[in-house]
């Protein structure tokens, strides 16, 4: 990446964060939808403090992985109806690049909140201080996998009848990795068994997603534009 | 070389494979008729019964062949659907909405089999197997692609959009298998595998083989018969499509 | 120079036009006209590099535009009939931010000059969701005096514009051809320009 094209991608990014900034409530919501959604785990199962630890991992993850598919949906559509994403597509700088800029501000509102605010929700589940630790680093890890695969369905669905459904049905299963990975290290350290392997997978998982994702959303945009 | 590639093309043709599919599935019908029928026959009543699973391991027989097909037909989608996007060709995208729903069904079979084996097996209809599980997902990436296939109205944009997400699935599978038996020994699930059966005999092997073929054979007559009929509704107003609708 | 050779275009079943071949040169403009649904905005969209033409190719100073993309959507202003302005953003934050995405850095002076010059003083710090259908166009039209390009493709460019804007309009458009750019442009008004070429789809 060169100096040059730094500019338009940090653009995009400062473009993205802007708009979420003029519209806290679209944030805050799903941030309220993921702490809402874990606690109303507790309230189905019971409140066995050995029970909840046990399905903590599971939850919380499963919890961001809802939240994360509540912003997808938008994270396209409102450029592409108002022609903006033309624009983008028209612009001399790597239409990659610009879309990986828009990955990355949906990570920092949709993603990065959860992250932050997963401790808290973990402390609920009666996790200990190192295993919220571990909780964190692999949501840290995990989310930013979330944003960049659900980018590519949100291309693929954009402009489509039903599309929220039709993204869910799509990506949800593209997501068992991270799910498995990213709950599993969580899981693993409880049962004192270390988190190392599942952190390395995920992070392996998310230099992968990072660099193949944003160049094939880009090529599911074009074919959206067409 | 540049003369074969030219002929390749021309079978890539709608117009051209519409009369040479027509003239093959016959023979690929007949071959799925015969060699399912040695198979369900080699299976059901030359095959020996097992010594610890008794009578119920012959479900295998449907079972494992239908398991491979799932898999391999996604790979063959896969397949199509590179060569569309690289070749934009108008074929690769009909093959592979014709394979899906058969992929689909062989998925489901696959499962459904499964889950009648679990029974008497491991006494439950459902168990978090590995494989089983692999499986369930593989049934939900068919899904997801018949239904983005459907959803999209103009059939140029729904083949590319279809291929961009075969292949990301077909990049994917391995990941998830991968993470589904690494998530299995973490939690140490059933340890029953249903491809290990103990001691494989001769017979039991050419039973597997003759119905994975019959599978074959009968995936390809439907897949053929399948595309003649999306040719003809994306070609109604081309000429060849009217000259064969007068004769 | 736009060169332009046997282009046709196919939407679903119909065929919107065939075998169109022109040439567009240096300080030259044409206007595309044609009834409703003939294909206008089709055709400026694979002319902008949007969309594949059935058959057909579109070449930018003798380089087909496939073949390098970047270099032609450097030279080219595509100002499509959506407005690509976001409503929760001022115009002065809507047109630093699209031009800082194409590359191109601009001072807060002279967006604001800009803004002035097609008589949006005053308005620069207003969400674009209070400003009129002419008003948000001229905002876009203030991206022909900050984005330096040497054809311009505009869709429906007079649209909603006052008789004094669409002065202002036809000003930058003639300033332009006598730089050296070249416009292709699609209208149902006759323009009051230096005579230039038409086809009617």
């Amino acid at each position: 990446m060169t100096a040059s094209s730094i500019t338009p991608f940090r653009q995009a990014v400062r473009r993205d964060l802007l708009l979420a900034a003029r519209h806290k409530t679209e944030v805050i919501t799903a941030l309220f939808f993921f702490v809402i959604v874990v606690n109303l785990l507790p309230l189905g199962i019971g409140p066995d403090p050995e029970l909840l630890r046990k399905i903590a991992p599971g939850a919380l993850w499963i919890g961001a992985l809802l939240a994360t598919l509540l912003g997808l949906q938008r994270l396209f559509a409102p450029d592409h109806q108002d022609g903006t994403l033309e624009q983008m597509a028209l612009s001399p700088q790597p239409f990659t690049l610009l879309v990986a800029g828009k990955i990355l501000a949906h990570w920092l509102v949709a993603g990065l909140p959860v992250v932050l605010i997963a401790p808290l929700l973990g402390l609920q589940f009666d996790l200990s201080g190192r295993s919220l630790w571990i909780l964190v680093l692999s949501l840290l890890l995990g989310t930013p996998i979330l944003s960049l695969i659900g980018a590519v369905g949100a291309a693929l669905t954009l402009g489509v009848r039903g599309s929220g459904v039709l993204l869910s049905l799509l990506i949800l299963p593209l997501y068992i990795p991270a799910l498995i990975f990213g709950a599993g290290a969580v899981e693993s350290d409880l049962a004192g068994l270390g988190a190392e392997g599942h952190l390395s997978l995920l992070g392996a998982l998310l230099l992968v997603c990072a660099v193949f994702a944003p160049w094939v959303t880009t090529v599911a945009l074009r074919v959206a534009l067409e | 070389m540049s003369r074969s590639l030219i002929n390749w093309f021309k079978f890539a043709s709608p117009a051209t494979f519409y009369p040479l599919a027509g003239r093959v599935i016959p023979f690929f019908a007949a071959a799925a008729v015969l060699l399912l029928g040695a198979g369900l026959w080699t299976g059901l009543a030359v095959a020996p019964t097992d010594a610890q699973q008794g009578e119920g391991y012959r479900i295998i027989f449907v079972h494992v062949p239908a398991s491979w097909m799932s898999m391999f037909i996604y790979c063959v989608m896969a397949f199509w659907a590179a060569l569309g996007l690289a070749f934009n060709t108008r074929l690769s995208g009909m093959m592979m909405s014709a394979l899906a729903p058969t992929g689909a069904m062989f998925a489901f079979l696959s499962l459904w089999t499964g889950s009648f084996w679990g029974k008497p097996m491991w006494g439950a209809w459902w168990v978090w197997d590995a494989r089983l599980t692999s499986q369930l997902i593989l049934f939900f990436l068919y899904l997801g692609f018949i239904a983005l296939q459907a959803a999209i109205d103009d059939p140029r944009r729904a083949d590319k959009a279809g291929a961009i997400l075969a292949l990301v699935g077909v990049v994917n599978i391995p990941i998830i298998y991968f993470s589904v038996q690494w998530w299995n020994t973490l939690h140490q699930g059933a340890s029953v595998s249903m491809t290990k059966a103990p001691s494989m005999a001769h017979v039991m092997l050419l039973g597997m083989l003759l119905m994975a073929f019959g599978f074959w054979a009968y995936t390809i007559t439907m897949a053929l018969m399948r595309v003649r009929c999306i040719i003809l509704e994306r070609e109604l107003t081309s000429e060849w499509v009217k000259r064969n609708a007068m004769e | 120079m736009l060169a332009v050779s046997h282009l046709t275009c196919q939407r679903g079943e119909r065929v919107l036009f065939q075998d169109l071949s022109f040439d567009l040169p240096d300080r030259q403009w044409l206007q595309i006209a044609g009834t409703n649904g003939a294909g206008k905005t089709s055709l400026l969209r694979i002319l902008a590099g949007l969309s594949e033409p059935a058959t057909g190719s579109v070449a930018w100073n003798g380089v087909p535009v496939r073949a390098n993309r970047s270099a032609y959507h450097a030279d080219l202003l595509y100002l499509g009939h959506q407005g690509a302005l976001k409503e929760e953003l001022t115009p002065l934050e809507n047109l630093t931010l699209g031009l800082g995405m194409e590359g191109f850095a601009t001072t807060a002076p002279a967006v604001r000059d800009a803004l002035t010059r097609f008589g949006l003083s005053g308005r620069e710090r207003l969400p674009v969701r209070y400003l009129s259908a002419g008003q948000r166009r001229r905002v876009l039209l203030c991206r022909l005096r900050l984005r330096p390009a040497r054809l311009w493709i505009l869709d429906e460019p007079y649209t909603a514009l006052d008789v004094h804007a669409a002065a202002v309009l036809t000003e930058h458009l003639e300033s332009h051809l006598a730089q050296g750019g070249s416009v292709l442009l699609t209208s149902h008004q006759s323009l009051s320009l230096a005579p230039g070429m038409c086809i009617t789809l």
